[in-house]
């Protein structure tokens, strides 16, 4: 089987607001980040407006080492969209090193698709998308 | 502590159109569906439509996922002349079983007398099965939108991907409830899908969300379900046989919370699950009764895995068990310990968010189904595994 790859990002959109500005901000400066309470040092992602743990809206975009562990994915062999041709693409669920409990869902690529495992490490690659910005993919470690 | 309504309300009433294939229900509309539903609940309870006045809606009234249910046209279309009730749960179809709670409440509350539950479905403009792809993204969606995770399918198999990887949990399990489905459809003229299936042939169909196939998919299909509701004082003098409401309950746990559109659930318990612990809980404690005291369950089957995993929330096997329980013929109607989606459910027989399912459960409980489990007397229904609320409800004969 072939090595799947991301999808290509020219097809691939995203909007912001003020409390998610800041993660897409980084990424696009390829620091890979996490919304992290100022006042409990808890994680949460998507980022929010307040602390779920305390309601603090203290927060902090600490740069992530930009590794993390595969925790689950699915294999697709069919374009996402209608009017491209098919291609097999990865989409998948990381744990985010250094942010415990954070998690990043984006594509995994430069892999057969029957060597993926749950558990695997992965590196971050980011990846041109619409509008200038970018998105954390991955590929393995 | 037993429900202080258990028993009070009652289903009166279900009315249904035909099931159609996905756009073929076009030119009839949407809202002509809904008033064939409507008039046929009324006639098989033995109500005039005027008599109508309340809407217990879910999915936030939404009819499919774009168009919208609302009352003052209902109300203009059917010549319903007063309303003391119009409210919906949240969310999608995650309420369906729950809006007999929330008619529940209605009645109890002194708002309505007889309470009308609808959903309609016409996939003519727009198919359901892509409405994520082709939407515009929001600033949280736009966390999971770019890894093209097109549809509820191929979001809820990164769940069971998870299940398998955690209990060794097989696709002949999945193949299994489809097929159990599948006979369960085959006698039933209402079905969308009556050809025989075999594991071979499961095996064969196209991997849309590797691990899910095509037949792990519910149909995309049109049509209009309604159910009326009334207190069983009133339900006495009605034509049918009344179907109880013995306990509902809707809503969940934060560690589910927007589920398969977050993927954050912080445990694996909660991730690779169908976020209807806490409901199944709260349901058994409601209603008193449990798990092992039901004749027939009707499943929210959106995706073949979706059964397999409320089968160990509600309690029917131990949590990490679903496989080898489902493999062991356990849902069977012919022969299983358990019965479930004895329609055929929306995998084989239509779908129509969640409505099948109570329309059966009334069927088993009057003693008139297809596939009649013998002298049925408790039937659980459950809302769709999706993001909160999610729902289910006990109905008693």
């Amino acid at each position: 089987m072939s090595k799947a790859i991301a999808i290509p990002g020219e097809h691939i959109k995203i909007t912001t607001d003020p409390w998610t500005e800041k993660f897409w901000e980084s990424v696009k400066a390829e620091k890979l980040t996490a919304a992290q309470c100022g006042a409990c040092g808890h994680f949460r992602m998507p980022p929010s407006p307040y602390c779920p743990k305390c309601r603090s809206q203290d927060t902090r975009w600490p740069e992530l080492p930009g590794t993390g562990t595969v925790y689950s994915y699915v294999v697709c062999h069919r374009a996402p969209f209608p009017g491209i041709p098919d291609f097999d693409y990865i989409p998948v669920v990381v744990d985010l090193d250094g942010a415990p409990g954070a998690r990043i869902v984006s594509n995994l690529f430069d892999i057969d698709p029957e060597e993926v495992k749950i558990g695997m490490k992965v590196k971050v690659a980011f990846t041109p998308i619409q509008g200038g910005w970018k998105l954390p993919n991955w590929t393995p470690a | 502590m037993v429900w202080a309504h258990q028993d009070k309300c009652a289903i009166v009433g279900v009315g249904a159109t035909k099931y159609y294939v996905r756009g073929q229900s076009w030119p009839r509309t949407i809202n002509e569906m809904i008033g064939e539903a409507v008039m046929k609940a009324c006639d098989d309870a033995g109500l005039k439509v005027e008599q109508l006045d309340g809407f217990a809606y879910y999915s936030s009234a939404s009819a499919g996922y774009g168009e919208k249910m609302d009352t003052a046209t209902l109300m203009e279309m059917l010549g319903i002349p007063e309303v003391g009730f119009s409210a919906a749960i949240t969310s999608g179809g995650g309420g369906s079983a729950g809006s007999m709670g929330l008619a529940t409440a209605a009645l109890m509350n002194e708002d309505t007398k007889y309470c009308v539950t609808i959903m309609a479905l016409q996939q003519y403009h727009k198919r359901l099965g892509l409405a994520y792809s082709l939407s515009e993204p929001t600033p949280e969606s736009s966390f999971l939108q770019p890894s093209g995770l097109v549809g509820p399918g191929h979001l809820m198999s990164v769940l069971f991907r998870r299940h398998m990887h955690l209990y060794g949990t097989s696709r002949e399990a999945l193949g299994e409830i489809v097929i159990s489905q599948r006979e369960n459809a085959i006698p039933r003229e209402t079905s969308v899908r009556r050809n025989p299936l075999t594991l071979e042939e499961y095996f064969q169909a196209p991997m849309l969300a590797d691990p899910l196939c095509r037949l792990d998919f519910c149909l995309e299909t049109d049509g209009a379900v309604a159910v009326i509701t009334t207190t069983s004082d009133r339900a006495k003098d009605l034509k049918q046989k009344p179907v109880y409401i013995h306990g509902a309950a809707h809503g969940g746990k934060a560690e589910w919370g927007r589920a398969f559109a977050w993927m954050g659930m912080p445990t694996d318990e909660a991730f690779a699950s169908s976020g209807h612990k806490a409901i199944g809980d709260r349901l058994w404690n409601l209603a008193g009764v449990g798990p092992q005291d039901m004749d027939v369950a009707l499943l929210y089957d959106h995706f073949s895995c979706m059964v397999l995993m409320q089968l160990e929330d509600y309690g029917f096997c131990k949590k990490g068990e679903g496989g080898p329980f489902v493999q062991s013929g356990a849902v069977r109607y012919k022969g299983g310990s358990i019965p479930v989606n004895t329609h055929g459910g929306q995998l084989s027989e239509g779908y129509i968010i969640g409505m099948t399912h109570l329309r059966e459960a009334v069927e088993q409980l009057r003693g008139v189904a297809v596939n009649q489990v013998k002298d049925a007397e408790l039937a659980l229904v459950t809302g769709g595994p999706a993001h909160l609320p999610v729902s289910g409800c006990v109905l008693r004969r």
